[in-house]
């Protein structure tokens, strides 16, 4: 199957990035190295090449209702020109996706936006049309995917670049909320979001002027390493690991972002969810550092200190922050609390590990 | 990219060199070997003492992005571990042919799949 290239592949070329495929995307996964570009988010700044993000506008006068149908978080809650996260569930409360929901500002042609994750962009809209189609919901729902480019900048920095670079008042953006604007000469939507932990933004913008926006935030290009290993450190869920209908069904409690589930709203999985509510999930996933030499990856087993198989690593690295070798890991409830002693089976060998709540970083 | 491959030295198609000098043997990876792997952040070697055997794997070397055995040039006996790199297993990817070289090892015998600096060169090429 032939990969999706991002509107910047022509400028990652050059720039000697390496690739990897991520979603049926061609995407630069490192620029000079995981760790250098990990360090220039956490103490300057770094741009992303997001593209492979989805985009798909839902608009009309029932918008609302068919989004609010289809995600966990209340979207009504939405003024024009915030955003908000929230989880895309089956009927059984399964995770198929999690998601930015933009309630565009006033202006702007489509009501709502949303940012599935690579990949899910024609299986989301698939899922937006049938829902909208059976229920006679008066909405129109387009996969923009190929319409716009995805930039982000992240770090400390990041305000003081863009701000150098648009005239949106950025001092004025608060945290998940959306503004019309141009960067660098190009008209665009910018979002205070991002997936790093740090102060940022994310770019969203044409793709044949992507490049403008790309030259003119000067800081350092990151790739995808970088991305996973920032996202990491902060316990941010990643699609394919932390959670996947097949390989790995779990519901919102379970994944540590129950608090995106609003009960008193009707949506697709709410019922299954209701009972997991009450009851409280079996599972939860949990932060785990090992205290022995190694790098805990995922599928690893965590066992107790007895050798009792409780549970697997869904991602892990050797955090470039901290020095230390960290992981996500669902455990059964009972070992879901901080300081619990456990093993990570590294390459058949018990390592000595302990949780730890998410984040692992203090941001 | 081209990347160094000192002529002194022989290599594994699986990316080791070795430096043989009479009955002894030092042992590391090669420049494109930390170059595809990226950052390395761990390095598993034996104890001196151990026996390794030609072709077959004696210990573990992982980035961030990737876990990777590495492969025995010769049998012997371990006679020294560059502990260093414990603590600083980075020097994988600073000096991978000097000071971050993994093992000393007496020789008992040679792999049969020693490439030459030119054939090691082909291959990477």
């Amino acid at each position: 199957m032939t990969l999706r290239a991002p509107p910047l592949s022509a400028v990652h070329q050059r720039s000697d990035a390496s690739f990897t495929d991520f979603g049926g995307w061609e995407m630069p996964v490192e620029f000079e190295s995981i760790r250098t570009e990990h360090e220039a988010v956490r103490s300057e700044a770094g741009k992303f090449d997001v593209s492979h993000m989805g985009q798909i506008t839902v608009s009309g006068p029932d918008a609302a209702t068919l989004t609010q149908r289809l995600t966990t978080n209340d979207v009504t809650v939405l003024d024009p020109g915030e955003a908000q996260y929230g989880a895309i569930t089956d009927e059984d409360g399964i995770m198929l996706d999690d998601t930015v929901v933009y309630r565009l500002p006033e202006g702007a042609a489509d009501e709502f936006l949303f940012i599935p994750n690579a990949g899910h962009d024609g299986e989301m809209t698939e899922r937006w049309l049938s829902e909208r189609d059976e229920r006679g919901i008066d909405a129109t729902v387009t996969n923009r995917t190929e319409e716009y480019a995805m930039i982000a900048v992240q770090g400390p920095d990041a305000p003081d670049l863009l701000a150098a670079e648009t005239d949106v008042s950025l001092a004025a953006l608060s945290r998940f909320e959306v503004a019309d604007g141009a960067v660098a000469g190009v008209d665009s939507l910018i979002a205070r979001t991002g997936y790093t932990g740090e102060r940022g933004f994310e770019i969203l913008c044409p793709p044949d002027e992507a490049e403008a926006v790309w030259g003119a935030l000067e800081c350092q290009p990151c790739g995808l390493g970088a991305r996973d290993t920032l996202r990491l450190e902060m316990g941010f869920l990643l699609s394919g690991q932390e959670f996947h209908p097949v390989d790995e069904p779990r519901t919102p409690y379970e994944a540590g972002i129950g608090w995106t589930v609003k009960l008193d709203t009707e949506f697709v999985g709410r019922d299954a969810l209701e009972g997991v509510a009450a009851d409280g999930p079996e599972e939860k996933l949990i932060g785990i550092e090992l205290i022995d030499r190694g790098v805990p990856r995922h599928g690893y087993d965590v066992t107790t200190p007895d050798g009792e198989p409780i549970g697997h690593i869904t991602s892990g690295t050797m955090s470039p922050t901290l020095g230390a070798p960290i992981a996500l890991a669902y455990v059964p409830t009972a070992y879901a609390q901080p300081d619990e002693s456990v093993r990570v089976v590294v390459r058949g060998e018990p390592k000595k590990a302990r949780t730890r709540s998410t984040p692992f970083l203090d941001r | 990219m081209s990347f160094d491959v000192p002529d002194d030295l022989r290599y594994l198609e699986s990316h080791e060199w070795v430096r043989v000098s009479g009955d002894t043997a030092e042992v590391g990876i090669t420049a494109f070997a930390q170059d595809e792997l990226g950052d390395v952040v761990f390095v598993e070697l034996p104890e001196a003492g151990a026996e390794l055997t030609a072709g077959e794997d004696f210990g573990v070397v992982e980035s961030i992005k990737a876990v990777s055995d590495v492969y025995a040039p010769v049998s012997g006996t371990v006679t020294a571990v560059n502990d260093r790199l414990r603590d600083e297993p980075e020097l994988l990817n600073e000096d991978p042919f000097g000071d971050g070289w993994m093992l000393e090892v007496e020789i008992a015998d040679e792999s049969d799949d020693l490439l030459s600096p030119d054939a090691y060169r082909d291959q990477i090429e």
